[in-house]
């Protein structure tokens, strides 16, 4: 029998190495430090924190959250600190971690994606994940995240403010991803993550009413997986950036059929809410995995989908 | 915003001691879950899965409040109102749960009054019992009033329980009359007499009796708090899905009943 040495977990997002494809996915992870107590956090490779604005956001009124088949639907409206308090009170949290903090941006305008990316530019975040795809707010996000050449524009305006790797969170609320994910390679993003979730609804029957107060919101968790894959693979097959697959990932399988579909990382979401160790658990698992099948490098799976 | 960690809290698989009909579609799951008994503290709460927790459907964790410990086990008080609790009430003893807890901020006693008042009305009750040991336990010399409210007799849950644990009164509404005031829980509250800052009161039940409870407590200059009850996905601070109004206007016009609560100075609420 032969013994594997330690598979190499190690992934590349542009020239950016990071140490296993493992990330959180943002506005499920917090700051990072919440989690502190059930996970390592230095065990993840990237840590995708909450969503960060120009300005303070109050989110919307509540319902925000309500629980449907295999999933959930949020409307929690981007409520966040402002950049500046982000600054000053939680990029200092990220200095007590060797691991890497990706900034989740988002904004109403190119100028505030630019002001944004420009702030942040000289602090010791690893990377800038670009929100263009948040179907919550209304005048904000979304129409970046269904035009194309709006996505082009932003990703263009960030990309001259900033030397960090800029990741572009691509929506799904859209008829063909692939002139998306297009877009924003054309645009020169170093990446682009995928899916950011479904617009959807809920109606309380007995109460005639929505049961979100925002009566639309964005479903996410296992439902949503079968059209996360199917979108990283379109995307995946159709630029030449890496993919970070986004979609219901709770188990090593998920991730791994991410990875075939052609995802160079995946960021773990809405199961961190049920079990917020499920993120350190799954770098574990997903070594267990490629040791059990012996498979020395993780990068071996990236898009190696077998459709013969 | 202010966030309070709680780094004693923890994430375990407890074995399910007994989960028990008290009442009509009222349980109480015992849980064996040392590590969480020992610093849990009144107020806070626990999410539990109430399937496996790698069962996708139904997705999220329930939060239940915290209603009794012991040396090593934890009791929780829940209704059964939906398809989360009603898969909880058909689990057996033996059975095992993922139990994230102790979690959010519980009450705070103060030693500067004399007495200490619990008002709680339907489930309500539930995270009351734990307090009034508690209170009983690091203030033996202060008077505890207990006020519990309830729709009928059947649905009058845990008195017992109360009256084993040595408080001074313990006064019972019911809105039928089936059993001691016939009437709100409330208006047992009005006919105190206590002077003003001379009380501390802790409410829970229904948003309308507690706003009720607020309002009077306002009126006495008594110091009251509230603990809070709302949808919730993750339990500590990262979904924010479980916001609350805050009173007043402001740029951070929400509270999280998870972090920043469950219990809250009824002040900063209305």
């Amino acid at each position: 029998m032969v013994i594997m040495q330690q598979p190499d977990l190690k992934v590349t997002i542009g020239e950016w190495t990071v140490k296993n494809p493992i990330m959180t996915a943002s506005g499920t992870f917090g700051y990072g430090e919440e989690f502190s107590p059930y996970v390592n956090l230095e065990d993840l490779g990237a840590i995708v924190v909450k969503g960060i604005s120009l300005e303070p956001r109050r989110g919307n009124p509540p319902p925000r959250i309500v629980e449907t088949p295999c999933g959930m639907l949020n409307a929690i409206g981007l409520e966040n600190v402002g950049v500046d308090k982000f600054i000053s009170e939680k990029i200092p949290l990220f200095n007590k971690y060797k691991t890497d903090f990706i900034v989740n941006i988002l904004g109403d305008s190119v100028k505030e994606y630019s002001a944004l990316a420009e702030r942040l530019d000289d602090s010791p975040v690893a990377a800038i994940e670009v929100n263009i795809s948040c179907p919550n707010v209304k005048k904000g996000g979304v129409a970046f995240g269904v035009d194309p050449k709006m996505a082009y524009e932003v990703t263009k305006a960030v990309k001259e403010k900033t030397t960090k790797p800029v990741i572009i969170k691509l929506s799904p609320n859209v008829t063909n991803i692939t002139i998306m994910a297009q877009a924003a390679e054309e645009g020169g993003a170093n990446a682009v993550s995928l899916i950011n979730t479904l617009l959807g609804m809920a109606i309380d029957s007995a109460t005639r009413r929505p049961r979100l107060a925002n009566i639309v919101g964005g479903l996410s968790g296992p439902a949503i997986k079968p059209i996360a894959l199917r979108m990283v693979w379109q995307a995946a097959s159709a630029i030449n950036i890496p993919v970070i697959g986004i979609g219901g990932i709770r188990t090593v399988e998920d991730v791994v059929e991410f990875m075939l579909a052609g995802a160079s990382a995946v960021e773990i979401g809405t199961a961190n809410l049920i079990d917020p160790g499920v993120s350190g658990q799954l770098v574990e698992s997903l070594k267990d995995y490629l040791q059990q099948n012996n498979i020395p490098k993780v990068t071996e799976l990236i898009g190696s989908l077998n459709t013969k | 915003m202010k966030k309070d960690m709680s780094p004693s809290s923890q994430d375990i698989l407890s074995v399910i001691v007994e989960n028990e009909e008290v009442a009509p579609d009222i349980y109480l799951l015992t849980l064996e879950a040392k590590g969480i008994s020992a610093v849990a503290k009144p107020g806070q709460f626990a999410m539990i899965k109430v399937t496996d927790v790698h069962c996708d459907d139904p997705l999220l964790r329930r939060p239940l409040s915290i209603h009794n410990v012991s040396a090593d086990k934890v009791q929780f008080l829940y209704k059964v109102l939906g398809r989360g609790t009603k898969i909880l009430a058909a689990s057996k003893s033996g059975m095992e749960t993922q139990c994230l807890a102790p979690l959010g901020k519980g009450f705070t006693i103060p030693s500067s009054v004399k007495s200490h008042c619990l008002v709680g009305g339907g489930m309500g009750i539930a995270p009351l019992l734990f307090l009034a040991k508690h209170i009983r336990e690091s203030q033996p010399g202060s008077p505890v009033h207990v006020l519990l409210g309830a729709r009928n007799k059947k649905e009058l849950i845990a008195v017992e329980d109360f009256s084993r644990v040595d408080i001074s009164e313990l006064k019972i509404a019911t809105d039928d009359g089936s059993k001691g005031h016939f009437g709100l829980v409330t208006e047992l509250l009005e006919k105190e007499i206590w002077s003003k800052d001379e009380v501390n009161i802790y409410s829970c039940g229904p948003e309308p009796m507690m706003k009720a409870v607020a309002g009077i407590c306002q009126k006495r200059g008594w110091n009251c708090q509230v603990s809070l009850e709302a949808l919730m996905a993750c339990g500590m601070g990262a979904c924010l899905g479980c916001a609350v109004s805050k009173k007043g206007l402001g740029k951070e016009n929400y509270l999280h009943v998870c972090s920043d609560g469950p219990v809250f100075s009824a002040g900063e609420i209305w």
